[in-house]
């Protein structure tokens, strides 16, 4: 058992049931809150932000991300993973000792939840790549890292790597979110930037590994929407070494935002722009300059644009960045009170965390809600001071590092 | 002995009951079926059934039939097949023929069925939203680069974005049809229809007539192995150069304009004296190898102050590695033509034997050019029998940018498919250069007709993008989800990339 028993205490999780109002279903439900000024949050918010939008899910998948939560780790990489037996866990941590350091492996902190069946067997581990297998591999760190994730999820049966980041960690399972954020204790974390995601899957069966958020390194998404252009979205990315073999949007997004942010250096408000492009008419009524760069994006990148309904919230040690689609199909309001910047697809989660916002928006089709934390180093290059090569890619496309980023259930 | 032994193929019937005795069927007939003594007489053996007497005539007192003269029954030996080989033991000669393959080959896009939203993700309503179908023709960088413009935006590093790329207001462009194979007005309905349409059309081979310089910014200028009416001003003029490798309807071979169809106008546009047969020959003399065809792309670029340059190969059997190599010469789009793509005049056993569909050569040449990451690198324009804008929407799928329309759009001039021009003869003045046939097109009335055909299809394309909820073609392109096929074997569909319905 994964469990750790000895901590099990009596949590109460009808306090967020009595949270959420009765109502029609529809759709998922996300969230997203970071403090702009760095201050902790417990994980508890982020629960009670998912445990008003129950409704808009159906049990088969609810998780978090949160950064900062590991401040005695700042600089290990933090692995989350789900092991479907003790054999997957044994290959998984033998691949562990060949290629990092592990200063800490222990189980995932859970509690019992009812409604809570079937967990994979939850442990965590805090690594540090080997610095001469760094060099033998002439990778940087975040490329061995995403070597390393592949070739678990790919060629190890049944481990799955939840998460992968520095000083941040996915907490997902098939459950409704305030029993999954129950079930891994959340409300003992304390976080800048936390994300949050409730799903009702109609694409993907529902299981532990394909719920939400979906992560690469320190990315972590979490998606309500279905993305109509899958099929062109999936090939472009083909065409990089990309292999979206997890079968969800969620995938596709995270993998444009990998190409455009990491690989292709286009600064994050050019990036959601490209995926939620302006129409040909407005791009024509800009002046020259812009309308030049805006032409360029949907020309070159017309294949990634993310095409359907969708709200997304992609987390980052940094901040976070919501983005609708270009033309608004499903919900997603955004508040902001003091340094909080909260957003989520009903304003009932964010009341439920913050009861008086001082400001509550619509953020408009394709405009995105971008909170940065002060005096964190910003990971996207454009929108400032980052030289770009100090974030390698984690798809090189050389033979010695990943050429195929393939993540198999 | 008879002089034949080919029975006509139709049957001019006139209910004399009804007849006007005006004489307008004589006059119309292009093929000189009609003789008339107190009332039309009509010679069969002349009929092509185009329908243009039974449109004109007042009466409406004419029908063409199918003269359905019994063969003993042989499914090896068809009619036709019996009747090639008694003209061919007449003639000693290749058969001609003209427009796309008739044969009854399986029809690809036939079986392809498109999908719709249903539920999880909405359906959009091209009447109350915007529904984009505007396409960048040429070239496109890997990515984007940047620099902050000191405002707190961006702005296009130097050098970089998009360049060189013409700008399409729907993904339908006129195929290269030539001066000389149509008529001076048929070119000036193409070019004034692609103006007003925001699209271009194609010369073809036979040269830019001074009467479509005012259009030229819509036209792109073919170079093809005649090398007709080629000179710089020529290249400087169109929009894109384009380099005849191929055709669709002639895979392989060259063309051939007989010297009556060499009027003045056509002599002077195409650089040749007058009364002259305009031969093409089958390769390009300075193109023997795919180097070859990067210089003369090179050539072309250097010419024109680098405009984009396209390639035209007709879709044979390597088309994929064909594609890729033309690509990396240097090629701003590849325009691919499918074996049912038509033609002015073609042996009939190059036109219904040689090739592979379009369907088939754009699955192959797109997936190609992902497997290299050079898909980005042209823009694929795909023809050969696109039938409507069911075709167009199935080929944009499979992973077309654009596609040319020529048999449709000589449709919208009023062809009904009779496969007769190679003989120059055509009663709705197209495909003739006789002054008392070519003035029946009204280049006015040529360009609303086909303004009309591609609007209509444009707006079926906005309606297919809203089903299938998305809001913008790019979304649409090359996105082989969204299709399913029916009835095809489980090796096309892998070829295609398309799962089968159900799965």
């Amino acid at each position: 058992m994964p469990y750790d028993l000895e901590r099990y205490d009596t949590f109460d999780v009808r306090r967020y049931r009595e949270e959420s109002p009765f109502k029609i279903h529809g759709g998922c439900g996300l969230m997203g809150m970071c403090d702009e000024s760095g201050a902790l949050r417990s994980g508890e918010d982020a629960i009670l932000a998912m445990a008003v939008q129950h409704d808009r899910g159906n049990g088969l998948g609810g998780g978090f991300a949160g950064y900062g939560i590991y401040p005695e780790f700042p600089d290990h990489f933090a692995f989350h993973m789900m092991y479907h037996d003790v054999a997957a866990k044994e290959e998984a941590e033998a691949l562990f000792d060949q290629y990092f350091t592990v200063d800490l492996a222990e189980p995932m902190p859970t509690r019992p939840v009812k409604g809570i069946t079937d967990a994979p067997l939850l442990w965590r581990y805090f690594l540090k790549p080997y610095e001469n297998k760094l060099e033998q591999a002439e990778l940087s760190a975040e490329d061995y890292v995403v070597h390393v994730v592949m070739t678990i999820n790919s060629s190890v049966d049944g481990a799955f790597v939840a998460s992968s980041g520095k000083n941040m960690g996915a907490f997902k399972g098939v459950g409704y979110p305030e029993e999954i954020g129950h079930f891994f204790r959340l409300e003992e974390y304390a976080g800048h930037t936390w994300v949050g995601h409730n799903r009702f899957p109609t694409n993907t069966p529902g299981w532990w590994g394909g719920a939400h958020p979906f992560t690469l390194l320190d990315w972590s998404i979490v998606h309500n929407g279905e993305i109509s252009s899958y099929g062109i979205n999936n090939r472009y990315l083909e065409q990089f070494g990309y292999k979206c073999a997890l079968g969800t949007d969620t995938e596709v997004a995270a993998y444009l935002f990998d190409l455009m942010l990491r690989r292709h250096k286009l600064p994050l408000s050019l990036a959601c722009k490209a995926l939620a492009s302006p129409l040909w008419d407005d791009i024509d009524r800009m002046p020259e300059d812009e309308a030049a760069v805006m032409r360029s994006l949907r020309a070159v990148y017309g294949p990634g644009m993310l095409n359907g309904p969708f709200a997304i919230v992609l987390g980052f040690n940094g901040g976070m960045v919501a983005l609708n689609d270009r033309i608004k199909l499903r919900p997603l309001v955004a508040a902001r009170s003091g340094d909080t910047v909260m957003v989520a697809s009903e304003e009932s989660a964010i009341r439920a965390v913050i009861p008086e916002p001082e400001h509550v928006w619509a953020p408009k089709a394709g405009e995105p809600v971008i909170a940065r934390v002060k005096d964190m180093e910003w990971p996207i290059h454009g929108d400032l001071h980052l030289d770009a090569s100090a974030i390698s890619c984690a798809v090189t496309g050389t033979d010695q590092s990943c050429d195929t980023v393939e993540v198999n259930a | 002995m008879p002089t034949s032994l080919i029975q006509p193929e139709f049957r001019v019937k006139i209910d004399y009951d009804k007849c006007h005795k005006c004489g307008r069927c004589v006059q119309q007939c292009g093929w000189g079926v009609y003789d008339f003594n107190e009332r039309p007489i009509p010679d069969d053996s002349k009929c092509r059934a185009c329908h243009r007497c039974v449109t004109f005539c007042p009466a409406h007192c004419i029908t063409i039939e199918k003269n359905t003269l019994a063969y003993r029954d042989n499914d090896n030996w068809s009619a036709d097949a019996r009747k090639a080989v008694w003209r061919q033991a007449e003639t000693g000669g290749v058969l001609l023929t003209s427009m796309g393959n008739p044969k009854p080959y399986q029809r690809v896009f036939d079986h392809l069925v498109l999908d719709a939203c249903q539920v999880t993700n909405p359906s959009i309503d091209p009447l109350r939203e915007p529904m984009e179908l505007r396409t960048y023709l040429g070239r496109k960088p890997d990515s984007v680069e940047v620099e902050p413009d000191g405002k707190g935006g961006f702005k296009l590093a130097e050098g970089a974005g998009l360049a060189n790329n013409i700008k399409l207001d729907t993904p339908i462009i006129f195929s290269p049809m030539s001066y000389g194979s149509v008529s001076l007005n048929v070119h000036k309905s193409l070019a004034m229809a692609a103006e007003r349409l925001g699209t271009l059309m194609n010369t073809g081979e036979g040269g830019l007539h001074e009467d479509l310089y005012p259009y030229q910014d819509h036209v792109i200028v073919q170079v093809a192995s005649g090398r007709f009416g080629v000179n710089p001003d020529y290249l400087n003029r169109g929009a894109a150069m384009e380099i005849k490798i191929g055709q669709g309807a002639k895979p392989g071979i060259g063309g051939h304009l007989p010297g009556e169809k060499i009027n003045k106008e056509v002599s002077g546009t195409r650089m040749i004296p007058q009364g002259t047969d305009a031969i093409s020959p089958a390769p390009h003399h300075d193109i023997y190898s795919i180097e070859d065809l990067r210089q003369l792309i090179y050539s072309l670029k250097e010419a024109s102050g680098y405009k984009p340059v396209g390639v035209k190969i007709a879709a044979v059997h390597n088309v994929a590695a064909i594609a890729s190599g033309i690509v990396r010469a240097g090629a701003d789009y590849v325009y691919l033509d499918g074996f049912k793509g038509g033609t002015g005049a073609a042996p009939q056993v190059i036109r219904d034997h040689i090739g592979i569909p379009i369907e088939v050569a754009i699955a192959a040449v797109d997936q190609r050019l992902r497997d290299e990451g050079i898909r980005n690198q042209a823009s694929i324009i795909a023809a050969g029998s696109i039938r409507s804008s069911a075709d167009l929407a199935k080929a944009i799928a499979l992973g077309a940018d654009v596609c040319a329309i020529g048999s449709a759009a000589l449709m919208a001039l009023g062809c009904h498919l009779c496969q007769s021009c190679h003989t120059g003869s055509c009663s709705w003045g197209i495909t003739t250069q006789k002054p008392e046939l070519t003035r029946r097109i009204d280049p006015e009335w040529g360009a609303e007709r086909l303004v009309n055909l591609v609007h209509a299809w444009s707006h079926e394309l906005q309606e297919i993008l809203g089903a299938l909820g998305v809001n913008a073609v790019e979304s649409l392109r090359g996105s082989r989800e969204r299709l399913r096929s029916i009835g095809l074997d489980e090796q096309m569909n892998r070829v295609l990339g398309v799962k089968p319905a159900g799965l």
